[in-house]
């Protein structure tokens, strides 16, 4: 009996990684997922947050694409090792902070680690939902190649949609899959996968469209510089990069920022890091909780309180009470005169 | 058969489900896992988990802003 081949599909959770893994089950090929956790995916971290994202759907999209395929999925924490990519990208950055092409290498080359320590339970390639032009940065024609070589995968690396556009790989020279029932899908339209989609009767599919990872996003990217600036390095720990996720951020000074909360959720979920960080709350009135990152002294109390109270229900009053809290220090009860909104100065704002 | 507890607290999507499938690998089959979690999305990222993973999920349970989530490894 000849062997049975399995592959294992990179999972983002969007429809094309969804396609891919069809295609390959149509063949009857075995497919098993695998889902990188970078600590910048998009998933239902600020949902779970904020106050008005309460009624929004909340669910992984890879956990989810990967029960409607049928499909196990190891989800791989993977946010020490991604620094490296972040923080030093071969292949330089998007048009944000994104190292789009360094992250796919880096993905795929965790998945080839991935088949060689499965290879005696039959995985013996890699798929993907990548099709050529379909990102800027890390789907061109020119970078396939890379991605393929880079990452060590070489000629075990099948992208399904596209793969009639790019020379045959070990798969498809070696008869495991046919060629010729793949797909030459190129470019940003998205007709052919959308009919595609419609073929295998998925009516229910995440759109990313380039949102999977906030390092695409400007303001996000914006306050990740910002960080590294503050700091005089560029390093972050999981705690900094959700807590560029929450908030409103505010730097009055290059040595501390203020991370206000915008809501009631955004203030519960803040209270965790109280322990760790300062945190000003004004008590007279109602108002956001804040934490403050940096160096921060005694003459910055009235600046920060004031910019605080400014976001809270006593924003028209003369003078409000805040407390300071240092962690394992005494909490210190100010009174502070809130900022008007001429005085919170544009370029404050991260 | 015994029972296990994973503190998952503060932890936002995908952690706990990370954390609870390394914490799976070191049970046997027929052990109960409570998740004790603080992000809601883990009720619908927890039992897919197990359910394409072959374990079974056994139900949840709301105490406050805590969700603790019931498994039994498969």
């Amino acid at each position: 009996m000849a062997k049975q081949h399995k592959a294992v599909a990179l999972i983002s959770g969007g429809l094309d990684s969804m396609l891919a893994v069809r295609v390959l089950q149509e063949q009857g090929i075995e497919v098993e997922g695998i889902n990188f956790y970078t600590g910048f995916c998009v998933e239902g971290h600020t949902h779970a947050i904020r106050n008005h994202d309460k009624d929004k759907q909340k669910r992984n999209n890879a956990l989810w694409a990967a029960e409607q395929l049928g499909i196990k999925l190891h989800i791989v924490d993977v946010i020490e090792e991604y620094k490296d990519v972040l923080l030093n990208p071969k292949h330089g950055y998007g048009a944000n902070m994104n190292p789009c092409l360094d992250c796919k290498i880096f993905m795929v080359s965790k998945a080839v680690q991935w088949v060689k320590e499965n290879h005696t339970n039959g995985f013996d390639f890699i798929i993907t939902g990548e099709v050529i032009g379909q990102r800027p940065m890390s789907q061109r024609k020119q970078t396939m190649p890379i991605v393929a070589h880079e990452s060590g995968a070489d000629d075990i690396l099948l992208r399904p949609l596209c793969a009639k556009n790019l020379p045959a790989t070990k798969p498809e020279i070696e008869g495991w899959v046919d060629r010729e029932k793949l797909y030459n899908f190129s470019g940003r339209n998205r007709k052919p996968q959308m009919a595609l989609a419609k073929e295998f009767g998925f009516t229910d599919y995440a759109s990313p469209a380039g949102g999977c990872c906030f390092l695409t996003d400007k303001n996000y990217s914006d306050k990740l510089v910002d960080l590294w600036k503050g700091r005089g390095s560029r390093d972050y720990e999981m705690d900094d990069i959700m807590l560029l996720k929450v908030g409103r951020h505010l730097r009055p000074k290059p040595d501390y920022k203020l991370i206000v909360a915008r809501d009631a959720g955004e203030s519960k979920f803040l209270q965790g890091y109280r322990k760790q960080l300062p945190s000003i709350q004004v008590i007279s009135h109602n108002g956001p909780l804040t934490l403050v990152d940096g160096t921060f002294g005694r003459d910055d109390y009235q600046t920060a309180a004031g910019i605080v109270a400014r976001y809270g229900q006593g924003r028209d009053s003369d003078e409000v009470e805040a407390t300071v809290t240092i962690p394992g220090q005494d909490v210190v009860t100010i009174k502070v005169k809130p900022l008007t909104s001429e005085q919170v100065r544009e370029e404050w704002h991260v | 058969m015994s029972e296990y507890e994973l503190d998952a607290r503060r932890m936002l999507c995908p952690m706990p489900v990370i954390k609870t499938q390394n914490k799976v690998k070191e049970l046997q089959t027929g052990d109960i896992l409570n998740v004790i979690c603080t992000d809601p999305g883990a009720l619908s990222d927890i039992p897919a988990w197990a359910r394409i993973n072959g374990h079974e999920f056994v139900g949840h349970d709301q105490q406050d802003d805590e969700l603790i989530i019931t498994i039994k490894i498969g």
